[in-house]
């Protein structure tokens, strides 16, 4: 399992194993705030760069504090503070460092903290056992991953907005079924590479 | 009074309030958990027991709880319960653990839970946030194990892994696979909406 080079799991991770659209993590801020591009497009670059530093950060202490002390079993929540504390350490970075970055990125920070898909990423290089290098490309890959599905919904929800749907339908009931359309479209990728 | 204020807190939750299909919250696990029926029970009475418990603690606790950091606490005693879970889990039903692997640690991200916690436990006494947990659970658990026995029937033919459909039956292998999840939770949705768009015209007329 660890014998998989780390571009096969990046490029996994973005088309085939897709953590949203095959693993279906990070659903409720998927549905919520894929209304618009600007938005989307937002909330998926903060995803991007917080699952790969969180990747990384709960490999570490997973590998080289849990294991050793045979603490395994509080990984749940070591990772969650993990993750809540270095998106706090973010927000407040970028909140000094630029005003512009912080109006752009600032508000989706603390939506990521209950993102299941960070969490989700990090048990799964666990499970997988991912070495280092390639938790690191597996953290981004599966943002990239994220930012591109929740960008395509935005983009096509968009759209949507012109056409009638049945009543009963409207939001969130739409938004599942083009999921299920782009996770259909996902599919046919399987066939190129498999992490599982 | 006060057994009309537990009605009212039990049945909302399972119909009007409805956290799957009423908010969308907490669908991640609803999608990835319910292609096979079993895998599905196992994980709703997890949910169910981690919602009542988290609920009724920090139902106790929430003259204690300093206002700031109340997530934090709230995490931690959600993910305190998951650890219990997952451990017994690991223990009597090791087969079922496997499969399921993450999504026993993803409770503790589904927003069904930190929200029954920030919107309701907070507020109230220990016994009705006990109970406003269960409720909770349950009305997420029917809305899984409906959609689980369609995707298990029509997927593979089978209920509980028993083969109740004939060898006539061909498996819509696309129903266990990620697409199915997504449509049919939509069509339930659409379902439900549609049934109570129709009792709101029944009640204007």
């Amino acid at each position: 399992m660890s014998g998989i080079s780390f571009y096969v799991v990046f490029f996994a991770a973005i088309f085939t194993n897709n953590i949203l659209l095959t693993n279906y993590l990070g659903m409720c801020s998927f549905l919520a705030v894929s209304k618009e591009v600007k938005t989307a497009s937002g909330l998926g670059m903060a995803v991007i760069f917080v699952m790969a530093i969180t990747s990384v950060l709960n490999w570490l202490a997973y590998y080289y504090i849990l294991l050793p002390l045979n603490l395994t079993y509080l990984r749940f929540i070591v990772f969650i503070i993990i993750i809540a504390a270095f998106v706090q350490l973010l927000e407040m970075i970028i909140e000094r460092v630029s005003e512009r970055l912080y109006a752009s990125l600032g508000i989706f920070l603390p939506l990521i903290t209950v993102n299941c898909a960070i969490l989700g990423a990090s048990l799964f290089l666990v499970i997988r056992k991912y070495t280092f290098v390639s938790s690191f490309f597996y953290g981004l890959g599966s943002g990239i991953g994220w930012a591109l599905a929740i960008l395509a919904m935005a983009g096509i929800r968009e759209k949507m907005k012109k056409s009638r749907v049945p009543k009963g339908l409207a939001g969130a009931g739409m938004a599942l079924i083009i999921a299920g359309i782009m996770a259909l479209a996902f599919m046919g990728f399987s066939g190129m590479l498999n992490i599982t | 009074m006060e057994t009309f204020k537990v009605k009212r807190v039990f049945f909302e939750d399972l119909g009007l309030n409805n956290p799957v299909f009423a908010q969308i919250l907490g669908i991640c696990s609803t999608l990835a958990v319910t292609n096979v029926l079993k895998n599905t029970v196992v994980m709703c009475v997890g949910l169910i027991f981690t919602t009542a418990l988290s609920n009724l603690t920090v139902s106790m606790m929430r003259e204690y709880i300093p206002a700031r950091i109340r997530m934090m606490v709230e995490t931690l005693i959600i993910a305190a319960y998951v650890i219990i879970v997952d451990i017994m889990l690991k223990a009597y039903l090791p087969d079922v653990s496997r499969q399921l692997g993450p999504y026993i640690g993803l409770i503790i991200t589904n927003c069904i839970i930190m929200g029954r916690a920030e919107a309701f436990a907070l507020s109230n006494p220990p016994f009705l946030s006990f109970l406003d947990g269960i409720a909770s659970g349950f009305g997420y658990s029917y809305v899984l194990i409906i959609i689980a026995v369609v995707r298990e029937l029509m997927g593979s033919g089978s209920i509980w892994g028993i083969r109740v459909l004939g060898d006539w039956w061909t498996n819509w292998s696309i129903m266990v696979m990620a697409p199915g999840a997504f449509f049919v939770l939509a069509i339930f949705i659409w379902v439900v909406k549609g049934m109570r768009t129709e009792e709101e015209k029944g009640e204007k007329k």
